[in-house]
């Protein structure tokens, strides 16, 4: 960062040697060329995510309260929130759906990956095949993946046909597994990309450290497990911050293939604040998304930190 | 030593044995895991292509016996969501005509945004750019409320202005920082030899590293229209009724609940909403991985 911002001020100071200019109109192209942007940050990413703070401490129904001190309720929305077994399922919900998507995505993707750097042939036809899903939209995985798994058309009937008559798989439909369902979705969606940054990622290990360690007669099992997985540590933490993140987010996906049911099974946090924000108690919406920013902060800032931390010093 | 030791070695590197069992293993897991990824394709092709009969008695696995294009002809011009029936033609344009403008006004604010950042910094906007990347991991859900009151207020909401407003604002993140990293990656005696030459702000943006960043804007163009041909969330909203995209359609389609579920239609018009998506993946190939690691990756 700092080697590139070095000539850059000494020509800015070397431009500037005959009149030196008021502080604010340095670099004041610069400055407007900005300006849509840092309106974004301000006006966007920082005002409308303060707005949706304030306006959950409120009562407001279908429209946000145009008297906030009378309407001001404090964190009973919160309260309500917590106390609500359809938020609560949606939570649990999204606990299981991550952990489980984000657990395969990630062993499946570094595993492909491994295979994949093995200077294998049709290498190009290989990783077209595991990272087209992921150019597709999540409402055409949803509803492929609702299809195939239908149990009265998909993979029960089609393996009942085949003369295991008493083969169930049901999960679609099923309260207790249709999170699972969302799973198979989600990984077969994720696992080209996840795929796709780790062998970025090895490709990026110096091939002396192969050299060295085959001089070393270490098997190359052993290698991958001492040597090289630590070594690729900033990548599995980039993955999971932005899968982590992601997974927070889905809606999709749930909206495509499930619709949230069957009943009220397979809820996530993003369509609760759908639907309580757009259909019946802005506030209680506004709360439940107001957790989901803080629920993304946790993940995200300590990242943050990490990353950008580091380059100053 | 040892790396001189590896090069004078007699047997140099070890050719890899075609028929070893390893690399069979290999094969075998490559190729299994290539199934499972085109299975949902396969099913989506096939059903699309079956009768409506075939498919309530066939399984999902099977070729179809007699091919047709009904089911497609069915999803581009009068499938149905509740009682209209107008097909998929016109929100395959909706589509387009949102796209189109999001991915050009996007791409030329994440283009000088970059540019600024990578060559004119000033105090604050490494700070600026530092929030607008942390800003983009939160969940849209969060800011969507006020900028629907923003939009009204601004007198577009459900409208196309609306959505692609919202596009370019929520683009900004991921093709800054694209075009940031690849102004920063351009030698910087470029820029220096063309401020000595007089070139200002805009003179060096549009003379020395506009006609350098083709590569780039290729892969900003297939990100963008990618992203935003497959959203649903800011369509579904912004977009209002009359102008709703491809993929709000479809969903609309498959999930109304009225009369007989035909999965043929469902199928083909999945294909058909996939299809623009899926051929610019095929065609642009490693750009596509480039611009997805590109966005995916750190600065």
């Amino acid at each position: 960062m700092s080697a590139t911002a070095q000539p850059i001020s000494n020509v800015a100071t070397a431009s500037a040697i005959t009149k030196p200019p008021l502080k604010i109109f340095r670099n004041l192209q610069s400055k407007i060329a900005l300006t849509p942007m840092m309106a974004t940050v301000i006006v966007v990413f920082i005002g409308c995510s303060i707005w949706t703070i304030v306006y959950s401490l409120t009562s407001s129904r279908i429209l946000p309260t145009s008297n906030f001190a009378k309407d001001f309720v404090g964190i009973d929305q919160y309260t309500r929130l917590f106390t609500s077994s359809r938020w609560q399922l949606s939570v649990r919900n999204l606990f299981v759906f991550s952990i489980f998507s984000l657990a395969f995505t990630f062993v499946l993707g570094f595993l492909l990956a491994v295979f994949m750097d093995q200077k294998i042939r049709f290498e190009n036809t290989f990783r077209t095949i595991f990272l087209y899903p992921f150019a597709l939209s999540f409402i055409i995985t949803g509803i492929v993946w609702a299809w195939a798994l239908n149990p009265a058309f998909g993979l029960q009937k089609s393996v009942r046909d085949l003369g295991w008559t008493n083969f169930t798989f049901d999960w679609i439909a099923n309260r207790q597994m249709v999170v699972y369902s969302l799973v198979i979705a989600a990984v077969w969606q994720g696992t080209g990309l996840m795929m796709a940054l780790m062998l970025a990622g090895l490709r990026g290990i110096d091939d002396e450290i192969w050299k060295a360690s085959r001089v070393d007669g270490i098997p190359k099992w052993r290698t991958y497990w001492s040597i090289i997985i630590p070594m690729m540590r900033p990548v599995f933490i980039t993955a999971l911050v932005l899968f982590a993140a992601g997974a927070v987010r889905t809606y999709d996906l749930v909206v495509a293939m499930t619709g949230g049911g069957p009943g009220l099974s397979s809820q996530f946090p993003t369509v609760y604040v759908y639907e309580f924000m757009f259909v019946s108690n802005l506030a209680q919406g506004l709360a439940a998304s107001s957790v989901l920013l803080a629920a993304v902060a946790i993940i995200v800032i300590p990242w943050a930190f990490y990353e950008f931390g580091q380059k100053k010093s | 030593m040892s790396s001189t030791a590896l090069a004078i070695d007699p047997t140099g590197p070890r050719p890899i044995r075609r028929f070893a069992p390893s690399r069979i293993f290999i094969y075998a897991v490559l190729i299994i895991s290539a199934i499972y990824f085109l299975i949902p394709l396969y099913i989506m092709i096939s059903t699309s292509l079956k009768g409506l009969e075939e498919v309530r008695l066939g399984n999902i696995f099977s070729l179809p016996m007699h091919i047709t294009f009904d089911a497609w002809d069915k999803a581009w011009n009068k499938a149905c969501t509740g009682l209209e029936c107008l097909g998929m033609h016109t929100n395959f344009w909706n589509s387009v005509k949102i796209t189109v403008p999001s991915v050009i006004v996007s791409i030329a604010i994440g283009a000088v945004n970059g540019y600024a950042l990578a060559n004119w910094r000033f105090k604050g906007s490494e700070f600026f750019f530092i929030i607008l990347l942390v800003g983009s991991f939160v969940p849209y859900q969060v800011m969507i409320y006020p900028l629907v009151l923003l939009t009204s207020k601004m007198g577009i909401y459900s409208t196309l202005w609306a959505v692609i407003m919202i596009h370019s604002i929520f683009g900004m993140p991921v093709l800054t920082l694209l075009f940031r990293n690849y102004f920063a990656s351009l030698p910087a005696e470029l820029f220096k030899a063309a401020r000595v030459d007089g070139a200002g702000f805009w003179g060096v943006f549009f003379k020395i590293m506009l006609p350098m960043s083709l590569p780039i804007f290729t892969v900003a163009l297939i990100l963008q229209v990618t992203g935003i041909w497959n959203d649903f969330l800011f369509g579904v909203i912004f977009a209002g009724p009359t102008n709703y995209p491809m993929t709000v359609k479809l969903n609309n389609i498959v999930n109304s609940i009225q009369g007989v579920r035909e999965y043929n239609v469902n199928m083909a018009a999945t294909i058909l909403t996939g299809l623009v998506p899926l051929t610019i993946y095929f065609v642009s190939g490693r750009l596509f991985v480039r611009g997805i690691a590109a966005g995916a990756v750190k600065g």
